[in-house]
């Protein structure tokens, strides 16, 4: 049996400690040359797609916007649209939520983008109910919880039926007999839900793709059918190899319900990495990439974050503080909560009593350290031995540095993966479709 | 005394037979790419990109089942977006409708086009009072158009859509400033990637939305985009006077471009004022434009003045105008390419001829091309 195909995307470092700005390596998180800097290198090394994540509302500690990691992103699929100007094969994809957008002007606008990009378009679904990001938008973040699935599967659904809606041959464009639509080719939308009712014609043909790439991030039960039902992709936390394969196989053992075979949804999680011309050079520059992440001031801040109190007087060098978690509320916004405080809080101070470690040393050790770490060969060797195992069908590779982060996994670990004839040389296809081999 | 000069693109040229001359693919990049680099060989102030969230139309409201002219539009901020990489130096004024749309998602999709162009983003604000568009979303209902309505800008519902619109402006305006320009600080020592003092809620509240901010966007190059806006009647004239840098007005005369501008006048002193002219231009103007009425079974009609003639003749109109006190003119092109040929070849040169247009771009930004100045942000302290 054939070798599974490796599929990488590039992630554009986003607004948590991950993005490393105080490297002087460090580039604008703005500048439209930062976001062709990346594109370009993520399309020389021949990656599935480049990847923006979205925030709709500055995220707040303690009530004030939080200062410490990178503040500030563009419109993502205004960016997206721009980069399809300076690249040719490169899939464009952005999450939007569907909590804060309406059906028919989402579907226009990732129809454009699709159009315009050749067929390269995809959309990370999500749906919050957050009042705080809701604060921002007329429709306000009123949506309750136990909906956000069904809201965010109607929004899909409409959003295929406006797609679908121009026959695929309804533009003649043909000045001898004066026929620019095929009469009767552009259909009548008509849709009646819980969430949406939308009546009318689209304002675009279908698209190279037919349908944008559909992707969808989440861990539970409830995003697992989700993505069984509607996704081609699915962002998957990562995990060990063994964790890796049981989501695996669960998610895919779900599609057979919606008559879909499994190489129609890939299965791809974020992955962090550090290089180094041997393994211990690997393992030092990962410590110092992670320093840098969990900076004096961020450490306090995830402290904070769990024991729901100002700690801003505390030694980050020093040990824990004595004092308990006040678990009344929260001190953060605009993030995924942490649950069970008084747990983690528990547990963070029996690792440190047991290793002997300081705030800061605690945080680095209790957040996510990189996916891989290692040389080229080890690097590429593990992500092959990932995807072969059955844990993974790629990665969205998330670099940790502004515009550079991806330039070092391009020149070195791309070119072993192509030798091991797991990465495509070329592209192969014109479509983001294409390169996922969803077709 | 100088004009500027804006073109006005929309599918195939603003003839509905256009498409019939040169079979252009409206839904390819390319097009567009052609249209906006040939505008910036000639030395244009801008080009607009037309937009509405529903299919075109011969009628006031819904769809009227015609095959056989253009039909399906691009979102025209992405499109801008697509075209900016393509120019340097070059205004890409998408419109945005302001009925339907989240002002949130437009300020940072207009701050955005700013980013990727470097300073060359403006925004055309355009209300939206057709049932029709109103029931691709299912959220409010209008009543019909009524076609005869002497002012259909008088109608209340269409009275309560510009009051929006102006809510909408406000709220990019302050979410464009609600990043000072110095407000990211990358402070090593103290762990601080922007100073938090520097960054501002927009609170605001209105009749019809509330926003809170600040933006998620840094402020755009240009401090605030170029706001502009099409007016035909007092209350547009209003919301143009209260929200826009720059108005496109549609008189038919020079008598009425003098009226026109002394109604704006008396609203707003800075307001650049620009006139549109739908416009078919070469030796054989008439002739074209003959042709495509019959192609297309009626003659064209429009607001905005029909102008058939040689770029000589088109200038002596302009310079006219400008005299009356039009700063600027948006030209619609009958016929696409042809009349945007004539414009960026033929008209500009002159024009130039008669010391009335530029030699070269002049600025970076369209602010700067306009002579509109660079604003402080409103959260700014003045030290």
């Amino acid at each position: 049996m054939s070798r599974k195909r490796v599929h990488l995307a590039a992630h554009f470092p986003g607004v948590n400690n991950t993005t490393v700005w105080t490297d002087p390596r460090s580039g604008s998180q703005i500048d439209f040359a930062s976001f062709v800097h990346l594109a370009k290198t993520a399309e020389r090394g021949k990656l599935d797609f480049f990847f923006l994540a979205e925030g709709l509302r500055l995220r707040e500690i303690k009530g004030r916007v939080h200062d410490l990691d990178v503040v500030g992103r563009p419109e993502s699929l205004t960016v997206l649209s721009a980069l399809a100007a300076v690249t040719d094969r490169l899939g464009l994809a952005a999450t939007v939520n569907t909590t804060f957008n309406e059906p028919y002007e989402l579907a226009r606008r990732l129809s454009t983008l699709d159009h315009l990009s050749g067929g390269r378009a995809g959309w990370n679904v999500v749906t919050t109910s957050d009042a705080f990001t809701g604060a921002n938008f007329r429709r306000g973040g009123y949506l309750d919880r136990a909906d956000r699935y069904e809201r965010a599967a109607e929004f899909v659904r409409l959003s295929r039926k406006l797609w679908d809606s121009w026959r695929p041959d309804a533009v003649a464009a043909d000045p001898t007999t004066g026929t620019f639509v095929r009469p009767g080719a552009v259909g009548h939308v008509e849709h009646r839900g819980a969430h949406f009712s939308v009546e009318g014609r689209f304002t675009l043909p279908r698209g190279p793709q037919g349908h944008p790439v559909v992707i969808q991030a989440g861990e539970s039960d409830e995003g697992r059918e989700f993505a069984a039902a509607h996704a081609d992709v699915i962002f998957s936390p990562h995990g060990g190899l063994e964790e890796g394969k049981r989501f695996y196989a669960d998610v895919k053992r779900r599609l057979a319900r919606y008559g879909r075979a499994p190489h129609q949804l890939k299965i791809m999680p974020a992955a962090t990495f550090a290089l180094g011309d041997t393994a211990e050079e690997a393992a030092e520059n990962a410590a110092v990439i992670r320093r840098r992440q969990v900076g004096p001031q961020t450490a306090i801040a995830f402290l904070e974050q769990v024991w729901g109190r100002d700690l801003s007087g505390l030694d980050p060098e020093g040990p824990l503080p004595d004092i308990e978690p006040d678990l009344s509320e929260g001190v953060s916004q605009g993030r995924v909560p942490i649950k069970d405080r008084a747990a983690v809080a528990a547990k963070w101070r029996a690792l440190a009593e047991e290793k002997g470690l300081s705030i800061r040393e605690l945080v680095i050790e209790v957040t996510g350290r990189q996916t891989f770490v290692g040389t080229p060969e080890g690097v590429a060797r593990q992500i092959d031995a990932y995807v072969q195992a059955d844990a993974a069908d790629g990665f969205v590779l998330v670099p940790h540095l502004t515009p550079g982060g991806l330039d070092e996994f391009v020149d070195r670990v791309v070119p072993l993966l192509q030798e091991r004839r797991v990465f495509r040389a070329d592209y192969t296809g014109a479509t983001l479709r294409d390169h996922l081999e969803l077709t | 005394m100088t004009v500027h000069l804006a073109v006005a693109l929309d599918g195939a040229g603003w003839h509905p037979a256009a498409w019939r001359e040169t079979g252009p693919d409206v839904f390819s990049a390319r097009h567009w790419a052609g249209l906006v680099t040939e505008a910036e060989r000639g030395l244009l102030d801008f080009v607009t990109i037309e937009d509405a969230l529903g299919l075109q139309s011969t009628l006031p409201d819904g769809p009227d089942e015609r095959t056989d002219q253009v039909r399906g539009r691009f979102d025209a901020v992405l499109l801008a977006a697509r075209l900016a990489p393509l120019t340097s130096r070059i205004g890409l004024v998408p419109t945005a409708t302001t009925t339907h749309t989240e002002p949130f998602h437009v300020a940072i999709g207009i701050a955005t086009l700013d980013h990727v162009s470097g300073g060359r983003a403006g925004w055309r604000a355009q209300i939206s009072a057709r049932a029709a568009e109103a029931r691709h979303f299912g959220r409010r209902r209008f009543p019909p158009i009524d076609p005869h309505a002497p002012d259909p800008s008088a109608e209340p519902h269409v009275r309560d859509l510009f009051a929006e619109a102006a809510d909408a402006v406000e709220v990019a305006r302050r979410l464009w400033d609600s990043w000072e320009d110095d407000a990211e600080i990358r402070d090593v020592a103290t762990g601080r990637f922007v100073d938090r003092d520097k960054l501002h809620y927009a609170d605001f509240a209105g009749r019809f939305f509330s926003v809170k901010g600040p933006s998620i966007t840094p402020r755009p190059p240009q401090g605030q985009p170029v706001v502009t806006a099409l007016a035909h009647a007092r209350l547009p004239y209003e919301f143009a006077a209260g929200s826009a840098d720059v108005v496109y007005v549609t008189p038919h005369s020079d008598e009425q471009a003098r009226a026109v501008v002394e109604e704006i006048r008396a609203l707003s002193g800075d307001l650049k004022i620009f006139a549109d002219l739908l416009v078919f231009l070469g030796p054989d103007a008439a002739r074209r434009k003959a042709r495509l009425d019959e192609l297309d079974g009626a003659e064209l009609a429009s607001d905005a003045a029909i102008f058939t003639g040689t770029v000589r003749e088109l200038a002596d109109v302009l310079l006219e105008w400008r005299r009356a006190g039009i700063q600027g003119f948006r030209l619609r092109p009958g016929a696409l390419p042809h009349d945007l040929e004539q414009i960026t070849r033929g008209l500009t040169a002159e024009l130039r001829g008669r010391g009335a247009f530029r030699h070269a771009y002049e600025a970076a930004t369209l602010r700067g091309l306009l002579g509109l100045p660079r604003p402080a942000s409103r959260y700014a302290e003045v030290s």
